[in-house]
């Protein structure tokens, strides 16, 4: 599992390849984020931005067979085109390896401690993130009442 | 009780400060009791801290809901709702 915070880009590609040496993954899946539009600067909070993205892993993992994971955030000035964040998740199966990637990403929007300025200023949070991490909430319950 | 509070983003700037260590008095056991504390100060602080909605806290660098318990030397943050990815 690999967690990183950093200012310079990154080759998702490589990263890709890097989830697929072992012979048991039979499926990568990937996310990239991308700078819409207009400039932007990214704040984080050094220390705690890392130790939320291990635990959004680490509940990846618990719940979906999770074999290799990258997720990579950068910080700083960001221009349109430019990529800000890596997920990409290797599993033996597209399933587990989709839904994990789609968690991780849910949950990195409402729990690490990123912040988005433009010129026009800070960017707000959305209500609709809000609710795409909530829905994973109600997903684990409805799981355990089928199981249980 | 002595602690260290850091402030980020919008919070940071509105109140000129990224963090200081803070001296409180007993009886302030809670992240909404700092918070309180904290916007008692007025001005800055009262206009960037008191709406509810814009506020959220982590304590020790795990995000903590206004009910969490604080100690001495412990590490708070606030901070508005995230925005990254």
């Amino acid at each position: 599992m690999k967690v990183v915070v950093q200012a310079q880009d990154f080759d998702a590609g490589a990263e890709m390849r890097a989830l697929q040496r072992d012979p048991k993954v039979g499926a990568v899946a990937s996310f990239v984020g991308v700078v819409r539009e207009v400039p932007m600067t990214l704040e984080h909070y050094p220390g705690m931005t890392e130790r939320a993205l291990h635990k959004i892993v680490e509940e990846a993992r618990a719940r979906w067979q999770v074999m290799d994971c990258t997720v990579i955030h950068r910080t700083g000035a960001l221009k349109p085109t430019d990529q800000i964040v890596l997920v990409a998740v290797a599993s033996a199966h597209r399933g587990d390896a989709f839904a994990a990637c789609e968690f991780i990403m849910d949950y990195l929007k409402t729990q690490a401690p990123f912040w988005k300025k433009e010129a026009a200023g800070w960017v707000e949070a959305r209500a609709a993130d809000d609710q795409a991490a909530e829905r994973w909430a109600a997903h684990e319950v409805e799981s355990k009442n089928r199981l249980g | 009780m002595k602690l260290k509070v850091l402030y980020f983003a919008a919070l940071r700037e509105q109140l000129g400060t990224s963090g200081e260590d803070i001296e409180l008095p007993s009886g302030i056991a809670t992240v909404a009791a700092l918070r309180s504390h904290l916007i008692a100060r007025g001005g800055a602080w009262q206009s960037a801290l008191a709406e509810a909605r814009l506020v959220r806290a982590a304590v020790n660098q795990d995000m903590a809901k206004p009910s969490a318990a604080i100690k001495a030397g412990d590490e708070v943050a606030f901070f508005p709702p995230v925005t990254g990815g």
